[in-house]
């Protein structure tokens, strides 16, 4: 044991130039990633509202979550919904738009990569929704809707319960197309072009056996990159049901976690209750990307 | 865990050479005509769902105010006008703070904060990626892990940590958050992984010490990395990360003081347009303009 410590602690010492390097990129990411997570775990056993001390409060940030926040409730739910409709649309939205773009020639794949990919980069673009589903009549849905003779009087969309989400996931999917997708369209162009010719003489006749047998094996690591990518995505949507739906929506219908937490730390300085929230986001996101690893590795391999 | 190069058959980034593009057309052995008419359609659909946003923005921008109020309305404009552009510096003389001061945040926040980024992420990827020393694996996993932790996640705690450090509304809240993500410490440390290393041994032989072998020869030889860096966290900075922790006019963002302009009322509505379509120039020119590299780059980007 005490060899092995005083060994280890050598090596140490023979790096110092490898920790020197990795000294100032450690310190930021302790203090603006590892340290808040500790401490909204921390926080959220106690009450604390940035004025007075935190003060110690046991579980009961918890038990008033789940027993007794319908709000809380309902975030939760279209978080789910968000993060379990949305997340594998966009998941294979990036992988089989790669692949389709993958056959095509040089320039087609290059403007067809930009047009898919654009929207994730746009910034506040998509605020242009707002005009598409606009609540008058010259919005462009209802405008047209109303030509066609679907419906008689405008929609609310952007404040009627009943479209609120599904519009929200809309744009979501609509920008999602983004690192995920990236790498694909890398890492099909690595796939090494014989392994295809070796698959045609062995007996691979269309593209669906290509995919299963040869491309789907050799994209392990992309398909595990683009899944955190879209877990971290689809979780911590806010921005756009911000700004399309309004903060907070009618009935919370818009509202996500993320919208929540907002709502409950930064509006109601309930910062304990709002990191327990927090913190049973993060857990969930763990929990999501455990799964969804599991499923790749059994696909990949 | 990281990618192996070798053993994905990709030693060397990806290259579009013509030896390449023949390679593709001898696969077309297994390829029907309905299958290219079905890949077709498919992509000729999304295409034009991804587009439509785009072309309505541009098109509403050059609309003048009669033809974006009117019943029915069209889709595409009778009378394209300049003037919701031209509206848009008297818009910007009636903010309370000088317009240039909004430019300035904007362009010293990104070009700083990209440029230290770069920095501190390529002296953090170059051991990482080299390399063995103890804790360096178990380092590497907590990055991966924090892939998923984007900032808007861990926003409230780093809120009370920002107050209680008195970091909120300053350029500091602006600049070091994004500073610290961790997506560009992967990225780079995963490409920095393919250099062989007989390239740095040549470096060692001549006495170079670590330093001057990752500015020497290290980062010449990942300039695709840095470069698809310099994209991304431009692109983040500039969308106005980070903004959320600003209250003060005089540190606010091009984005955000637009923003309020644009949203502020139907009598703004076609310059809302036109200042959507003038923010979004900046990150899509320069995607445009790297493409190759970037791509390039995402080659390496997979987790094992």
């Amino acid at each position: 044991m005490a060899d092995r410590k005083t060994s280890t602690l050598r090596e140490v010492r023979r790096n110092w130039s490898s920790y020197a390097m990795l000294a100032p990129f450690t310190v930021l990411f302790l203090f603006f990633t590892i340290i808040p997570i500790v401490s909204a775990v921390c926080l959220s056993f106690t009450s604390f509202d940035m004025v007075r001390l935190p003060r110690f409060v046991g579980f009961s940030n918890y038990l008033r979550l789940i027993l007794s926040d319908d709000i809380f409730l309902t975030t939760l739910k279209n978080t789910l919904l968000i993060a379990f409709i949305t997340g594998p649309i966009s998941f294979f939205a990036c992988f089989f738009f790669a692949w389709m773009i993958n056959d095509l020639p040089h320039r087609v794949r290059m403007l067809l990569t930009f047009v898919f990919y654009a929207p994730s980069i746009s910034g506040s673009l998509f605020v242009i929704f707002a005009w598409v589903f606009s609540s008058d009549v010259y919005g462009f849905m209802n405008a047209n809707l109303i030509r066609l003779g679907i419906v008689n009087e405008p929609v609310q969309w952007l404040s009627d319960p009943r479209y609120m989400l599904t519009i929200v996931m809309t744009v979501q999917i609509w920008m999602s197309l983004g690192a995920g997708f990236l790498s694909f369209i890398a890492g099909l162009q690595g796939i090494d072009r014989q392994l295809y010719e070796a698959g045609a003489i062995d007996g691979i006749r269309n593209r669906g056996q290509e995919l299963i047998y040869i491309t789907f094996p050799h994209m392990g690591p992309q398909l595990f990159f683009a899944a955190v990518m879209q877990i971290g995505a689809c979780f911590s949507v806010s921005t756009v049901s911000i700004m399309l739906a309004g903060f907070p929506s009618t009935d919370y219908a818009a509202d996500t976690i993320i919208t929540y937490i907002m709502d409950v730390g930064n509006v109601r300085f309930e910062m304990g209750y709002a990191s327990a929230i927090a913190v049973v986001l993060f857990f969930m996101m763990l929990l999501t990307n455990q799964i969804v690893r599991s499923l790749i590795k059994r696909v990949a391999d | 865990m990281v990618g192996n190069p070798q053993k994905d058959g990709r030693s060397l980034p990806v290259r579009n050479t013509p030896q390449g593009r023949n390679v593709i057309v001898s696969r077309k052995v297994s390829r029907s005509r309905a299958g290219d008419a079905f890949v077709f359609l498919v992509l000729a659909a999304f295409g034009l769902f991804m587009f439509f946003p785009f072309l309505y923005a541009i098109i509403q921008s050059f609309k003048p105010m009669q033809e974006i109020f009117r019943f029915p309305p069209r889709f595409w404009v009778e009378n394209p006008t300049l003037e919701n552009y031209a509206l848009i510096p008297s818009l910007v003389d009636n903010l309370w703070i000088p317009f240039g001061r909004y430019v300035f945040n904007s362009v010293f926040v990104s070009v700083t904060g990209t440029a230290l980024h770069i920095l501190i992420v390529s002296l953090a990827a170059f051991p990482l990626a080299k390399y063995r020393f103890p804790g360096s694996r178990v380092y590497f996993e907590i990055i991966i892990i924090s892939l998923l932790f984007t900032g808007t996640v861990t926003a409230l705690p780093l809120y009370v940590l920002m107050a209680k450090t008195g970091m909120i509304n300053t350029y500091l809240a602006l600049l070091l958050p994004e500073m610290a993500a961790p997506f560009g410490l992967f990225l780079m440390k995963q490409f920095m992984s393919i250099i062989p290393d007989a390239i740095l041994e040549a470096g060692q032989i001549d006495g170079a010490n670590k330093m001057a072998i990752l500015w020497r020869v290290v980062m010449p030889n990942v300039k695709p990395a840095w470069l698809t860096l310099l994209i991304f966290v431009f692109q983040s900075y500039w969308n106005g990360a980070g903004s959320g922790y600003i209250y003060s006019e005089n540190l606010k963002l091009l984005p955000t003081a637009l923003g309020q302009i644009a949203t502020s009322g139907l009598a703004r509505a076609g310059s809302g347009a036109a200042i959507a379509v003038l923010l979004m120039l900046p990150p899509l020119t320069m995607f445009v303009f790297s493409q190759s590299r970037i791509i390039e780059t995402m080659a390496h980007s997979g987790i094992k």
